[in-house]
């Protein structure tokens, strides 16, 4: 069994790591790079990069995910603003091992098909952003940003995607982001165990219950969280510890 | 001098990166000279079996790593590297590999996922100058097809998962490793340095 992953991720505007709730309310946060370096040396398993710089993305962008890929030696996945195949492949060439793809993979999702031909599913992450619909009673993907609602369910959209290739779902409450309550255990159950590719959970991290939950509640290969990590409620070596001596599988670095 | 192939409009490789931490001289190259007179090859990749091979042999770098290889220099493929060492791939149809090492790339099917992720915990399965000694940590692997040897004595590693995941292979001075070196922390530059080391222990000689 593999370890399961803590993996923070920055939400980075103008070369500045920025965090916010719901998608919205912007707070500044740091420096990327320091921060990755802080996140690595702490013990994190992974990073997540995620470009929501307003317009004028990419080069700037991949020169910073270049810096960051040669001074740490966790893999990297970087997302935001990717809508073709070149773009993928500048951001792998500048060190990304996975680059994180949603609203393209919804408006043309022959770039999932075309990025997993050419770079291989290990490659492609796919991100979800949903919302519940209480009267549908079922979780609904969004795009740009969590905004704009799409007619696809869930699991249907899930599926979809590791047919298409993706090798791994980024799944995302756009509910619980950022307002620290808890991971959506039902909602990550019921796309995890829908699929044959893993699921890493984000939305709603808060507290060390809610990681020991989610491994211990449902099949998350990974926890995503920000804001815990950036404002310092939570260190990552005290929570790896802790789901250590819970049971669950974690990659010793405390 | 190690040579790291490269597709030179691919920009710096990260293992160059490595190898630069490591203070130990290398050139990014496609060059079937440079990687003659080279003390050492790495063969680091990504991506796509076939489109690699082809690649290979645009570049006329087929006869040359084998040549090179089979006269004793130290050759270390990585990730997609290491299962281009073998025999053929079921990726995206049928492709020959370099045949270097007797096996077969096929889908991996896990116990949960079709596809090999995340940090695995390595467990070393023979002695070895590569892995000698070496503590066996996590590391990290990221690939959608897996290696079966054909030969067991080449197999040096190996994932405690469920199936186990081929993980290292060595035959000689014929080294693969399956996952990120690149990405898995301390461990994975201990095994870079030993091959290095290798490489420089032959040059002596």
């Amino acid at each position: 069994m593999s370890s399961k992953a803590i993996i923070p991720c920055l939400d980075i505007r103008n070369r500045r790591v920025v965090s916010g709730i719901s998608f919205g309310d912007l707070q500044d946060v740091g420096d990327p790079l320091e921060l990755a370096l802080q996140y690595e040396r702490e013990g994190a398993d992974e990073l997540i990069l995620l470009d929501i710089s307003p317009a004028e993305r990419g080069d700037s962008f991949c020169d910073l995910v270049r810096q960051i890929a040669e001074e740490i030696s966790i893999p990297i996945t970087v997302g935001g603003g990717i809508t073709s195949c070149n773009d993928i492949e500048e951001r792998l060439v500048a060190g990304a091992d996975k680059v994180s793809i949603g609203t393209a993979a919804v408006l043309q999702p022959e770039l999932i098909q075309e990025g997993a031909r050419l770079f291989g599913s290990a490659s492609l992450m796919a991100a979800v952003d949903v919302r519940f619909h209480p009267q549908e009673k079922d979780w609904f993907v969004y795009i740009y940003g969590g905004r704009q609602a799409t007619s696809w369910r869930v699991v249907d959209w899930a599926i979809q995607l590791a047919e298409y290739g993706a090798g791994v779902i980024l799944l995302t409450s756009v509910d619980r982001d950022g307002h620290q309550e808890g991971y959506d255990l039902e909602l990550i159950n019921n796309v995890s165990e829908a699929l044959r590719i893993p699921v890493i959970a984000s939305g709603g991290a808060g507290t060390l219950d809610h990681f020991t939950t989610l491994f211990t509640k449902t099949r998350a290969f990974a926890a995503l969280a920000a804001s815990v990590f950036h404002f310092g409620s939570l260190s990552i070596p005290h929570l790896k510890q802790s789901l250590s001596e819970s049971g669950v599988p974690i990659r010793a670095t405390f | 001098m190690i040579a790291v192939i490269s597709d030179p409009s691919e920009g710096v490789s990260v293992i160059g990166k490595r190898l630069e931490k490591l203070q130990v001289p290398y050139i990014e190259t496609c060059d079937p000279d440079q990687i003659r007179h080279a003390s050492g090859i790495i063969l680091s990749c990504s991506g796509n079996f076939g489109q690699k091979m082809r690649f290979l042999s645009q570049h006329q770098l087929t006869h040359v790593i084998k040549e090179e290889a089979i006269k004793g220099k130290p050759l270390l493929g990585i990730n997609l590297g290491m299962q281009l060492l073998f025999t053929s791939s079921d990726e995206d149809g049928y492709h020959q590999g370099l045949n270097l090492l007797a096996g077969h790339v096929q889908p991996y099917k896990g116990k949960d996922y079709d596809i090999h992720l995340g940090w695995h915990r390595l467990r070393f399965t023979q002695m070895d100058p590569l892995t000698w000694g070496l503590e066996e940590q996590e590391v990290y692997f990221a690939h959608r097809f897996a290696v079966q040897v054909a030969n067991p004595e080449d197999l040096l590693g190996r994932t405690d998962g469920d199936p186990p995941v081929v993980a290292i292979v060595g035959r000689n001075n014929i080294y693969g490793i399956q996952f990120c070196v690149e990405k898995s922390g301390s461990l994975g530059l201990k095994l870079l340095q030993r091959f290095v080391h290798q490489c420089k222990l032959r040059m002596d000689v």
